[in-house]
Formats: C-alpha cells, structure tokens, sequence
C-alpha cells in the first residue's frame, strides 16, 4: 500500500510558544525552504498544549466512522501522559507536513491512519513530555529523572505542577533529537476500553457532518446532471424555474445545471422544472452487458505478473480445472449524500466539505475557480460515510464553479440520491480467470487473472507503470499460500465507465475468486477445506493462527449434519491476517445465514473495542457484496436509484457477528477494511457446502439463490 | 407563515405547505440533527416523531403536520429516549453517526409502544433503518440494553 508514496521525506518536530502561554508542536519538512519554515508553525499545528492545561490534536486524517479521532488521540495521550478523554480533536487544514507517507497524499484511506502516525505521533507526545518534565526540573532544580508525569501534570516528590503552567517554558526546552518510546506492557491508555470521543455527539444529533454546515448569508443549490456521466449541457430552457419566488440564480455548469436558492427545497423542485437537452457523448452507448463483453475480449492479454513461482504449465499427472469469476459494480452509497458548500470570494475559496482527500479536494476546488491551491482554505468536516467515495472531488468542482456564480456568498450543493447513485466512481467490474491442478490431495498449480478497469490509472496515473497498477494485485501480491506453481496476473481493460477506490479495493475482488476457487480445488482434491488451506500455510504461523481460532471460536465443522453447512474463506491484507467462516441453513435455492465468524491478527490494536467493530461493520460491507446489491447501466444510465434497487444489508439481513481479536505483538496492522473481503467467499463457500451449487459471481443472488 | 408545534414550542415558519418537514427543520430552522438520506422513506435517517409516531421527515410535508405534536433528535427526552442514549454509549453502537438519530428516534418510539420487545419486533422496528457502516449488531444490544434498563427502574 506504499503505491502512491513517491519521496519520503524526513520529518521534524517544531516547537514554540503560543500567545497566552502555551506550547504548540508542530511538523516541519526536512527541505522546506527557510522562507517557509519562518512561519510555518500557524499551518502546521499538530498538538498544542494550552495555558490552561487542555490539549489540542489536530488531527490531519478524517473521520469517517474508522474511529481516526479516537485512535490518534490514544496515541498521543499515551506518551504526552494525559487522559485522551481530556484531548480535544479539531480537524486538520491542507497543508504538505500532512501527507500520509504510506500514501504519498494527505489522504485517509487504503487502511494507513494509524500505521502512518504509530511512530511520529507517539514522539511527538514523548517530546512534548520530555520539554513540559524538563521545564518543571529546571525550576525545581531537580533531574528530570526524577520526575514523573501523572495525568496533565508534572510530578517530583511533593512538588507537583500542571501541564498548563510548564507549557510556556517547556516551549523554550530545547527539542530532544531521540525520544525512548513506551514498551507495549508500560501501555497503560493504547490497548484498553475507552469511549468513543465522537460517540456521545453521534448519538444526539449534535455532530456537524457535511451537509450540517452552515455558513452567514448562505444559499443552497441543487444540480440536474446528464443523466449520462460525462454528458454536457446542450441548451437548456429554464423555463420560468429563474422567476420562482427564492430562486437566485440558473447556472449552467457544462455537465449540469443548477439552481441557486433561499432555501433547498425552492432550489430542488425549481430545478426539476428545468428542461434541458443533453450531448449525451460516448459514454450513452454503454451497458452491462457490453462492459463484461469487452472484459471477456481481454482475457487473453498477459497483462503484469503480480507473483510467481515454479512453471504452472508442467504438471503431468496433475488433475486440472478451470472457472471464470465476475462481480458486478457496486456504488458507494453512502447514507450522507455528495454534498459540499464552497464560497468564492476576492480574499481566495473557502470549501467546507466531507472529504477524505483534503489535499485534492483543495488542487481540484483551486482548478475550478482559476485560483491558486494556497488561496483554497479547505475546511473537512465529520464524513456521513467514506468508504473512498470522498476520495473523489467532483462534487467539490462542481460546488465551486456553481458558488462562482453567486461572488462572496456561501452555497451549499446537495445531491439527491438518485443523482448519488447515478453519479458515482464505481467499484471497478471484474473477470477472473482461475486454473488449478491438484495431485495426491494437494494443490500443486494454481493459477488467477483478474481482467478488470483501474482506478489508479484514473485517479492516479503515474503511478501505474508497465501495465501494473498496484491496487489491483492486492489479495495477490500478498498470496498466503505456500505454491509449487503459482501464477497470478492482472490485466488493466477499461470499459467505459468511470470506476473508483471501494472499501478494501482490489482484495474484495481477488478474494472472492481466490477463495471460491481454493474451495472448488479443495473439492477436486477430496481434502477438507480447513486441512486443504492449513497444508499450505506452514511457513505462515499467524496465518495459520488466525484459521485455526475462526475454526474453534465458529464450531466449524466439515459435515454438520443435513440442512447446516460451513464455509470458509482466509487471507493477510493490510498487515493483518484474518480467517472468516460463515454458518448457513436451508436448502434447494434458499439459504438462511445463521453466524459469521471473524478472527484477526492485527498484531497489536491500538483502540480494541473499535478495531472489533470495523471488523463488525466490515463483514456488512462485505454482505453488500456478497448477498444483492449491484449497479448495472443501460444506455449509459445507472439503472439502480435509491435503496429500494440497491439493497443495503439491513438489521433483517444481518446475522449476528462474531469478532476474536488475535493481537499477537509488534506494530498495528491495517484495520478499517480488513472486515470486507472474505464474507463473499465465504458465504459462497456455504452456499456449496450446503446446496452444492457453485456460485462465481456476485451478487450471489444472481447465481440462483435467495437469501433469507 | 404556518406554525408547528416543534419540541414542546410552537415556532413559525416561512415555507410553502409541501416543503418536506426535513427541510423545515435543516434549512429553515436550523436543526440538522435530522438527516437526509434518500428522500423516499426508504433509509430512515430522517426519522422524527410525529405525535410519538416514528416518521419519515423527508416524505411528510410541512402541511400533514399542522396541529401535531413534531418532535427531533434535538427535542426528544423523557426515560426512555435518555435509556436509549446511554445504551448507546454503553455499547459503543456509533461509527460515522449520520444514521444514528433515526436509529435513536425509531428506538426509542419502539421502547414507548413495547418495552419488552421480541427480537423480531426489533428487527420489524429498525428493519427501514439503514446503517451503511453496519453497526446492526451493537444497535440490537444496544435496545436491549436500555429496555432491561428500563425495567430495573420501574
């Protein structure tokens, strides 16, 4: 997941005094030029401990659910020695000290935000405790290894004073070059139950999301897009909607026209009054049907080799077989619609928007009102969902261009959810092509080719080179299995329709044929599926661990007795192993979900209770998935418009989920998407188990079941 | 101007008869602990209480609601809603939070009309409530938990 990381560069810490008596430490590039450095403490806020004792994290990754507020505050708390309870987390700016290294952008996403800031923000706190300990010794003219630090306070015998007292001359200590950092059994905040910082506002409608945002004098827009994604505005009529009482404005924005109102619903059902003639463009000629056809056409391309081993063409004696995958695009749909208010004024932009790529977001928001990026003041807010749909910024250059419209003045876009659903970078469709050749009850060939659209070479596209775009070979490059002959490839085929990053990305897709076709080899070879899957993982002992624990915690069993069944599905994916196993009853085409069973090794969970319920809510994005939803086009259109033909799992849908979190030492692994990928498989693997019907495709209920 | 009798107080708003309610309380009054989901009724973020009915804002205009007691996730109170909000802390039930005030409204009229509630008349209460982060599982705890609250305490 270092894909997108170009440079790395070394980071410091800056320290210095703020008005009224506090410290603020702050970040500074290795080769930022002098003339920036000047003055880039004010930008570049990282934590600050006021007079008053309280702490300030500004926190430079958003929240969106993954309990990013929480997890840093703990990482801070734990080295600064204060309550996190007591940290206040205000939400970060655009500014490059900010970038995600693991990423190469200040961006939240790929499962990095507490890998990325392990290290630094942890130093960050010990340095800042190093200079508050060293100010309360130099005043007590004691050693400072003779202090200690207790909750927000600097202790040496009776002595004992405040963080808040000590900020301003901590400020002048000098900044210490190597901090020792906490062994994990002196942890006494990262690892244990705290509540949610954010919780309590969540659950009384008190948290400001997006859409929440209010602004002086603001106005609110609502947009009629082609209904053809890169459509255009040809003429339009706005047929008396611009004379309507609280109507301000009738923009043409090119690839849509909107309406500038007093209030939302004036501008919404104005807008539905407009008539408009569109230059539909290439992409009114694409359908589903044609997108797997042209999947299908290059499926015999060779495409990049994401891992190899042995020769999987010479295996006499071997008995072989062969199976195509495919899933089905999916939307995001997230519960808070596309939505952003801008304002374009002569003193620069301001974007007040749900964003999970605050660097981008200002750049394309810089682009759309013919500024400069460092007069674009970007300003994230709480995000009503992200699963990498806020990765994207085509609502936030849609929201400038119509706040340009209307000089000085607040306006808040909102999106419907047909336009949402409609308008989305959809989870990329995808073909697997699958052989495998098993001799004495073992897997001695395996062979995967996933033909699909990139996102990267979209979003990103330096960073796809020779055909290899490093999102699409997770779940690959990163195999478990041990494979006398392996070959895995991806194969990059665009097909018309503009496709974006999706919860756990690429390893949802190559798990679902990775894992279905591990069970059909399992089958060919007469071998448990458990004991097929161990047999080849002797060199990974974590692996190995966590299928063992899904195995006992589940009551797995390969023959449970008519109308139960089992299935089984595991995997490493950002730096955690996990083993999911799905119980299922019934029979013929209906099929109850009875429990899924999570285990993961995530080496060490910095916030426990959250990490379990990612897990949780990972298996139900998983489930979207696996059970029913997809996005289909016909003419160019989305056919699926709200939830009534985009079926998110509900509470009906949901069996009860079982989460054993393995921490077996060492640093954090990824866990925001590590829930996703396996539910399909493993619930396909049920389906077999059960009713001996192969499903290669998802939705699975597109392959003849239905599920209870 | 129309009047609604909102959280306990009658307040006055400037808006045409068929604004939907969601729109009265977000735009014209300020509210925005009511969320907008989908606009059909089919996700339950906008839920508010309609003469202690659980309602779906963003489809009941601004004129179905004259004379009716209206209450928002800013408004409710009383045992059960204060239950239903430490169950909530209790089981840790939030991610992201946008549908958490529907999932806080559409529980605590289930608990007024049903203090015990089977677990299929849970799923039949929250069933049009979507969560897209998948907290199902904590929110099925989570109620619960506040109804065996509520029994201890009456």
């Amino acid at each position: 997941m270092s894909a997108l990381a170009s440079r790395s560069r070394r980071q410091f810490l800056k320290v210095s005094a703020v008005a009224g008596g506090g410290m603020m430490i702050a970040l500074r590039l290795g080769h930022v030029s002098e003339a920036h450095a000047a003055d880039d403490t004010k930008a570049n806020a990282w934590v600050t401990v006021r007079a008053d004792g309280s702490v300030v994290l500004t926190c430079h990754r958003n929240e969106m659910g993954q309990d990013v507020h929480t997890s840093m505050a703990m990482l801070l708390a734990e080295e600064l020695g204060v309550d996190p309870r007591k940290v206040t987390v205000v939400q970060a700016g655009v500014d490059p000290i900010y970038v995600n290294k693991m990423l190469g952008g200040q961006l939240t996403g790929g499962s990095t935000s507490v890998r990325d800031a392990w290290e630094p923000l942890r130093q960050a706190g010990a340095s800042a405790r190093t200079m508050l300990v060293g100010a309360a010794a130099e005043e007590w003219k004691v050693g400072a290894g003779d202090c200690r630090v207790e909750d927000g306070y600097v202790v040496c015998g009776s002595k004992r004073a405040a963080y808040g007292s000590l900020a301003a001359a901590a400020a002048k200590q000098p900044v210490p070059k190597d901090v020792k950092l906490k062994d994990a059994t002196q942890f006494t905040v990262i690892g244990k139950p705290l509540p949610r910082l954010d919780g309590a506002d969540k659950a009384r409608g008190k948290t400001v999301f997006g859409l929440d945002v209010k602004q002086p004098g603001m106005l609110y827009a609502a947009l009629i897009p082609c209904p053809v994604i890169g459509g255009k505005v040809a003429s339009f009529d706005a047929a008396g909607a611009d004379k309507r009482k609280g109507v301000r404005k009738v923009v043409d924005i090119g690839e849509g026209v909107a309406v500038i109102a007093d209030h939302y619903w004036i501008a919404r059902t104005a807008a539905e009054g407009l008539a408009i003639k569109w230059d539909e463009g290439a992409g009114a000629k694409v359908d589903t049907a044609a997108i797997f056809a042209v999947l299908d056409r290059a499926k015999d391309r060779p495409g990049f080799i994401a891992k190899k081993a042995g020769d999987v063409g010479a295996n006499p004696g071997a008995s072989a077989i062969s199976a195509t995958y495919s899933c089905q695009m999916l939307s995001h749909a997230t519960l808070e619609p596309q939505n952003c208010t801008a304002r374009v004024g002569r003193d620069g932009v301001d974007v007040w928007a749900s964003t999970q790529f605050p660097q981008g977001a200002q750049g394309a928001a810089a682009a759309a009102a013919g500024v400069k990026p460092e007069q674009v003041r970007i300003h994230p807010q709480f995000i009503g969902g992200g699963f990498g749909r806020r990765l994207e910024n085509d609502f936030i250059v849609q929201s400038v261009a119509i706040a340009k419209a209307m000089p000085g003045v607040p306006v808040k876009l909102v999106w419907t959810r047909p336009e949402d659903m409609g308008h989305d970078f959809y989870r990329p469709p995808s073909l697997h092509l699958m052989s495998g050749a098993v001799a004495d009850g073992k897997l001695v060939a395996f062979s995967s080719k996933m033909v699909s659209p990139s996102v990267t070479a979209r979003a990103f596209p330096p960073v796809v080179k020779d055909g290899n775009d490093p999102f699409m070979t997770e779940g690959l490059s990163n195999l478990t299995y041990e494979i006398p002959n392996l070959e895995l490839r991806t194969v990059i085929e665009e097909v018309g329709v503009r496709v974006g990053y999706w919860r756990s990305v690429s390893h949802a897709l190559n798990a679902f044929a990775v894992e279905s076709f591990i069970d059909e080899l399992a089958a060919a070879a007469k071998q448990d599926p458990v004991a097929f899957r161990m047999a080849m993982l002797e060199k990974m002992p974590r692996q190995k661990a966590v299928l063992q624990r899904a195995v006992q915690a589940s009551g797995y069993s390969a023959s449970p007795g008519s109308g139960k069944a089992f299935g089984v599905a595991a995997m490493e994916c950002y730096d955690t192993h996990i083993a999911v196993i799905c119980e299922v009853s019934g029979g013929g085409d209906r099929v109850k979900l009875e429990r899924i069973t999570v285990a993961a090794d995530c080496g060490l969970a910095v916030h426990p209770d959250q990490a379990v319920a990612q897990l949780e809510g990972g298996v139900v994005t998983g489930l979207i998935q696996a059970l029913r939803s997809k996005i289909t086009l016909k003419a160019g259109r989305v056919e699926q418009t709200n939830f009534h033909d985009f079926q998110l799992p509900r509470m009906n849908d949901v069996p009860p989920v079982r989460v054993e979190l393995m921490q077996s030492g060492g640093k954090p692994g990824g866990i925001g998407e590590v829930g996703v990928p396996l539910v399909a498989p493993a619930v396909a693997n049920a389906v077999f188990a059960l009713t001996g019907k192969r499903i290669r495709t998802t939705p699975l209920e597109d392959g003849g079941v239905k599920f209870a | 101007m129309a009047s609604l009798l909102l959280n306990g107080k009658t307040v006055q708003v400037d808006a045409s008869p068929d604004t939907p309610l969601l729109w009265v309380l977000r735009d014209h009054l300020g509210m925005t602990g009511t969320k907008f989901g989908c606009g059909a009724s089919l996700c339950g973020a906008c839920t508010v209480h309609v003469d202690g009915q659980p309602t779906r804002s963003c489809v009941t205009p601004l004129s179905a609601v004259a004379g009716k007691k209206v209450t928002s996730i800013e408004g409710v109170q009383g045992k059960v809603a204060s239950a239903v909000q430490a169950a909530w802390d209790r089981n840790q039930v939030v991610q992201c939070g946008y549908c958490q005030s529907g999932q806080v409204m559409a529980a605590t009229a289930l608990l007024t009309a049903t203090p015990r509630p089977s677990d299929a008349q849970i799923e039949d209460a929250m069933k049009g409530n979507l969560c897209r982060c998948g907290t199902y599982g904590r929110i099925r705890a989570a109620i619960r938990d506040a109804a065996n609250n509520l029994e201890g305490k009456a």
